[in-house]
């Protein structure tokens, strides 16, 4: 069976789980090799293996931290001659979707972006996506060169498959391009404590019917009482009510969920392209004209800051 | 010396329309009424900031599309650009990310450039990885999806808003920057604007202009094949009920009901 490259995502040796999903994905369309680089890399191998790599190619620089993109595409670039991959499949993070534009441009290769399914077909993988703020669903392939793909978060289910995850060490020269652009200095953002956005199960945003970011509580409120992550509308987010990394929608964060819960959102297009397949949609708005009403599965016509509380009491006592 | 920016600007279907496919599965650009991206603007008006703080800067705004393509770029104009490139060839027609790139970085090249500005995804095909390619294919540097740009003495700097930090990037002229729609709200023109942008020089181009052939672009040229779209099935209505004092209590029901509490 023909090799299939899966770029890893990882905070210090820690996988982040849209790459679990990757690999689910990976198994279907060849033997998935890992490539993990930066501080951190030969930690990620058990987590790896144990979902179905049969390697590992790890690396290690300082270039990864100091310089954008360019060094992962030169390892990329490394990792792809070394295998001869019938596939290079990357999350849909900002970053790999960076990676793989260049590595594609590199490669001569075609690519296809946000894929939300893979399959195996007779001319390469067929990739499924989701389009025109996910009006339509779409199967394209790349018709030359490797394919390289990128997936979006919640695209499959994160499965166990023990492998060899064997590590070996990827040997990268970098480009005289690799240190163009600097990163002066990074500020990791502080944790929440509560799930990523894009991972989450259960997502509950908040738009401009908020009101103000002291009312965003409210929504916070039910969200913890759900385990769920916090999201917010674009209007919600440049009133300055809540940070610009939760915002869902077209030029925000994409989200997937088991459930979302929209309260105070009108439910515009750019919004509905960032949310609308989740499994299960509900809507609290005292609009009962509002857009989003027509993707419910339940409505509740009525004003948030009585509705949300009472069903974040009713969640706390049913969950006793 | 001058500063020379170009700004890469994409016209597309309107997003509140009804957008949909044409028989050969591209995006069909005939029922929809089409726009400057708004993405773009963004893109046009941190350019326009950039060029006010420099001594001496020109701004070229370039677009690759259709014949009525021309409108964005007349809004561009308009904004305050001072001239346009419009690549238009019929061989075009459903070139994908790759070609398209190959044709933007051309046309770059021939324009003269130091800084290229784009928009952080267009708002159709919403990839968001040409000012990644394009990059690539100039050799310089990339500085992508910035909140906050500024240009001095040769090196352009910026903030990135990214999924796990904040990052402060810098690097030097020439180079492909990106911006977000963070980056500040885009003026509208002026009637003095518009009325400017109707004499200002608007250049066309085609494929033999830059030196491609037609093999490389176009729906034959494409490294990417669209074998199916199908209309997702309208989600089956929902239930909906006025809150008369128990909705909280009934939203909770139907959560338990689906199992999620
Ligand atoms: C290029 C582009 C990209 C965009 N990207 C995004 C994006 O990524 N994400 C995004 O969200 N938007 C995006 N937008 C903006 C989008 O078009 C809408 O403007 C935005 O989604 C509106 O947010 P909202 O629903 O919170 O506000 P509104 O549309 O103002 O809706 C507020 C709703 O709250 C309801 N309400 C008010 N008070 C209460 C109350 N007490 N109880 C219950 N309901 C109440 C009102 O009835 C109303 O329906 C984008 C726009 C453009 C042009
Ligand atoms: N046909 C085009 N003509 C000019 N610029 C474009 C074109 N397509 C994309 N761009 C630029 O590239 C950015 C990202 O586009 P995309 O990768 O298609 O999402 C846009 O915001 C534009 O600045």
């Amino acid at each position: 069976m023909a090799e299939v490259l899966v770029y890893v995502d990882h905070v210090d040796g820690a996988v982040r789980k849209p790459t679990l999903e990757l690999l689910t994905l990976a198994r279907r369309v060849g033997e998935p090799v890992a490539v993990a680089l930066g501080s951190g890399a030969a930690d990620t191998a058990a987590a790896l293996a144990e979902h179905g790599a049969v390697k590992v190619l790890t690396h290690d620089a300082s270039e990864y931290a100091d310089y954008l993109v360019v060094p992962k595409v030169d390892a990329l670039q490394a990792a792809y001659e070394a295998v001869s991959p019938a596939a290079v499949l990357f999350p849909s993070s900002t970053e790999g979707k960076e990676i793989a534009a260049r590595l594609a441009v590199r490669i001569g290769s075609g690519i296809i972006t946000d894929a939300v399914d893979l399959e195996a077909g007779v001319e390469g993988p067929v990739a499924t996506q989701s389009v025109f703020a996910a009006a339509f669903t779409t199967k394209s392939r790349v018709s030359k060169g490797t394919p390289v793909i990128t997936v979006k978060p919640n695209s499959a289910a994160v499965e166990a498959a023990p492998a060899a995850g064997a590590v070996e060490a990827l040997s990268v020269s970098f480009s005289d391009k690799a240190t163009g652009t600097k990163v002066v200095s990074r500020a990791a953002r502080e944790s929440t404590g509560r799930p990523e956005l894009t991972e989450a199960a259960i997502v509950v945003s908040g738009g401009r019917g908020v009101g103000g970011a002291e009312n965003f509580p409210v929504v916070e409120a039910l969200a913890d009482s759900l385990g769920a992550a916090v999201g917010a509308s674009r209007a919600a987010v440049d009133a300055g009510w809540y940070p610009h990394t939760n915002q869902v929608g077209q030029t925000g964060k994409t989200v997937s969920p088991q459930l979302y819960i929209a309260a105070g959102i009108s439910g515009a297009i750019q919004h509905r392209a960032g949310m609308q397949t989740s499994k299960t949609i509900v809507a609290v708005n005292k609009d009962s004209e509002a857009p989003i009403f027509d993707l419910v599965d339940y409505g509740v016509v009525g004003d948030l800051f009585e509705v949300v509380p009472q069903l974040t009491e009713e969640v706390k006592a049913r969950k006793g | 010396m001058s500063l020379r920016i170009v700004v890469c600007v994409k016209y597309v279907p309107d997003a509140t329309g009804d957008r949909h496919f044409a028989e050969d599965l591209t995006v069909d650009r005939d029922d929809v009424d089409g726009l400057l991206s708004e993405l773009d603007e963004y893109a046009v008006e941190q350019a326009l900031q950039i060029a006010d703080e420099a001594d001496d800067a020109e701004i070229t705004v370039l677009t690759v599309g259709p014949e009525d393509a021309k409108d964005a770029l007349r809004k561009a104009l308009s904004m305050g650009a001072d001239k346009a490139v419009h690549v238009e060839d019929d061989d075009l027609h459903g070139t994908d990310a790759l070609g398209t790139s190959l044709v933007l970085a051309k046309a770059i090249e021939k324009t003269g450039y130091d800084l290229v500005v784009c928009g952080m995804a267009s708002t159709d095909g919403t990839m968001g990885v040409l000012p990644a390619m394009l990059a690539e294919r100039l050799g310089v540097p990339q500085v992508s999806l910035l909140a906050e740009v500024s240009v001095e003495d040769g090196t352009v700097k910026g903030r990135r808003d990214g999924d796990t930090a904040t990052e402060q990037l810098e690097a030097r002229l020439p180079a492909v920057v990106s911006v977000t729609d963070q980056s500040g709200e885009a003026r509208y023109p002026s009637f003095k604007g518009i009325m400017a942008a109707k004499k200002k020089p608007v250049e066309s181009w085609d494929l033999e202009d830059l030196e491609i052939e037609s093999d490389e672009v176009g729906l034959e040229g494409a490294w990417s094949a669209v074998d199916g779209a199908t209309e997702r099935p309208a989600r089956t209505a929902g239930t909906i009920v006025k809150d008369e004092g128990e909705g909280g209590k009934q939203l909770a029901a139907f959560l338990a009901e689906r199992k999620f509490i």
